[in-house]
């Protein structure tokens, strides 16, 4: 059965309101199995009441993301690090 | 005050300025399916439905214990926190107050627990006195998984994120704590009356 | 890694300024956008409509053509009772306005700098921002050779038909159709299997930067298949469109 899940380039909207640089290119350590991932390369439920971005390994919660009235709630503990790739500075 | 345009023409969905309906809601003859994850598969020979109190008691009943317990057909309408209601919905199951009645606890809080690790937290009280059912038939057949199925707590006069898809039990909590979207910005108790959507609304 | 000017993405406003229908049930829409800051092939833009009570719809849509001053397209499928997507593509008329935020994403993104092969792999309306790169190859005159395998259900489904069928050097399509196929050209309609990547795909050998692009089940599939054939799933990158484009 196809599940009703899509990836990490849906983050890419939400998180531009929060973050100045492209997030889908940045690199997730799940908590629960240690697999990295580029945000791009999860598996988000987007029908739901906030963005859920989960390991393609383990089904993990990597990232969360609610976007409210007036502020944006971001959920990281599921991943250990998150790794930004910048210019050389 | 919301700044911005307005697109010519645009209707969007039809929203109804019903009086049944709590504000910002708009009603649906569908049953959107929202899920935040994978659909948990339970075999009903593992299903297991368990209380736990404040003091680490627990109280387990299976499918067959469940299923054993007088049940109810409640019709109830359905608010989601995403805009849409489902009026007059009819479901089967067994009340909160008949598997509560001999649990000892002094716990004012509770966190319902779900497979595939989605919790969601009330207070105790709202779980009483004819407000909440498990749940295991919708329209007269076996809830289907993609809608909570074996079974799912319902609690209809709150946001529906409450009614756990998938439950498998409940905790209870001398203190509150926070559940799967509480703790990122949804609010702690989700009246959908007093449009209770975020916390600090 | 796309660094973005100006910082954090905000909500524009944007002007239809011309239409192009691909299909009977799909519209391309040019949008004048005072403001723009550009966008790579690949990006794709948040549309937000507001009705005059204030409530509002927002959907993602990828951008077809590459950066043009302030000018954006996106092509848009109509979905039968779909909320947004009639309204987009039977009542939004030239001059009405609409909100924009973006460009979005960096991740399936490509850039006329990059000279290796590409190979395009495209579900239905995951050619949209497949399109966006073809165009942008063709803009910057860069020689990168590039190969699209593009999966659509029946010969009237094909988005861009026109300009897909005139010859372009560097650029081989190949047309899959699932349901039915064109009357003149044999090939019993399929899903895309390995058979089709295999023969209309570069060789895993030539290590080429591979994009796909469809619902999640072809995306699932045709990733597969890549790994299958050799080629180094660090090569593929895949953008899963899902039902919320309606």
């Amino acid at each position: 059965m196809t599940e009703l899940f899509e990836d990490g380039n849906v983050l890419a909207g939400p998180a531009g309101e929060i973050f100045a640089v492209d997030i889908t290119g940045a690199t997730t350590r799940c908590v629960g199995c240690g697999r990295a991932d580029v945000v791009a390369a999860l598996r988000v439920y987007p029908h739901a009441p906030g963005l859920v971005a989960r390991c393609p390994g383990c089904d993990a919660v990597v990232v969360k993301l609610v976007r409210g009235p007036d502020a944006a709630w971001l959920d990281l503990t599921g991943t250990s690090s998150l790794r930004i790739p910048l210019p050389e500075a | 005050m919301r700044m911005g345009i307005v697109t010519p023409g645009f209707r969007g969905r039809a929203r109804s300025a019903d009086e049944k309906l709590p504000p910002g809601q708009y009603l649906v003859e569908d049953f959107p399916v929202l899920s935040a994850g994978p659909t948990p598969r339970v075999r009903l020979e593992n299903w297991r439905f368990t209380v736990t109190t404040e003091t680490g008691r627990k109280h387990e009943w299976s499918w067959a214990d469940l299923r054993a317990l007088p049940a109810e057909t409640p019709t109830v309408d359905i608010h989601c926190v995403t805009r849409w209601s489902k009026l007059g919905t009819s479901w089967r199951g067994v009340s909160l107050d008949t598997l509560l009645a001999d649990v000892e606890t002094a716990a004012d809080y509770v966190m319902a627990e779900s497979h595939g690790g989605y919790t969601t937290n009330l207070p105790l009280e709202d779980l009483l006195d004819g407000q909440a059912w498990i749940a295991y038939e919708f329209e007269g057949e076996d809830l289907t998984s993609e809608h909570g199925g074996p079974a799912r707590l319902l609690v209809p006069h709150l946001y529906f994120w409450k009614s756990a898809k998938w439950v498998k039990g409940l905790r209870l909590m001398l203190d509150e704590d926070l559940g799967f979207w509480e703790a990122v910005g949804y609010h702690s108790y989700g009246d959908p009356w007093r449009e209770q959507r975020y916390q600090g609304d | 890694m796309v660094q973005r000017p100006g910082g954090r993405l905000a909500w524009r406003v944007g002007r239809l300024a011309e239409i192009h229908d691909e299909t009977p049930t799909a519209r391309t829409l040019v949008l004048d956008v005072p403001g723009w800051p550009g966008h790579a092939a690949g990006q794709h833009v948040d549309v937000r409509l507001t009705a005059d009570d204030g409530y509002r719809a927002t959907r993602t849509y990828s951008l077809a053509t590459p950066a043009d001053g302030e000018r954006v397209a996106i092509t848009v499928q109509r979905v039968p009772g779909g909320e947004v997507s009639p309204y987009l593509t039977e009542v939004f008329g030239v001059g009405d306005p609409v909100e924009v935020r973006g460009p979005v994403g960096g991740w399936f993104v490509w850039r006329p700098t990059a000279a290796d092969p590409v190979l395009l792999l495209a579900g239905g309306a995951g050619i949209v921002p497949l399109m966006a790169m073809i165009r942008a190859r063709r803009q910057a005159g860069s020689r990168a050779p590039f190969k699209l395998i593009y999966s659509v259900r029946t010969p009237e489904d094909v988005y861009y038909a026109g300009e897909l069928r005139r010859p372009e050097a560097g650029l081989d399509v190949t047309v899959v159709h699932t349901r039915k196929g064109p009357v003149d050209r044999p090939g019993e309609p399929h899903r895309i299997g390995v058979a089709d990547v295999n023969t209309a795909g570069w060789p895993a050998e030539f290590s080429p930067q591979c994009f796909v692009c469809g619902p999640t089940g072809f995306v699932e599939t045709v990733a597969n298949i890549l790994v299958a054939l050799g080629h180094d799933p660090r090569r593929v990158k895949t953008e899963r469109f899902g039902p919320s484009g309606s």
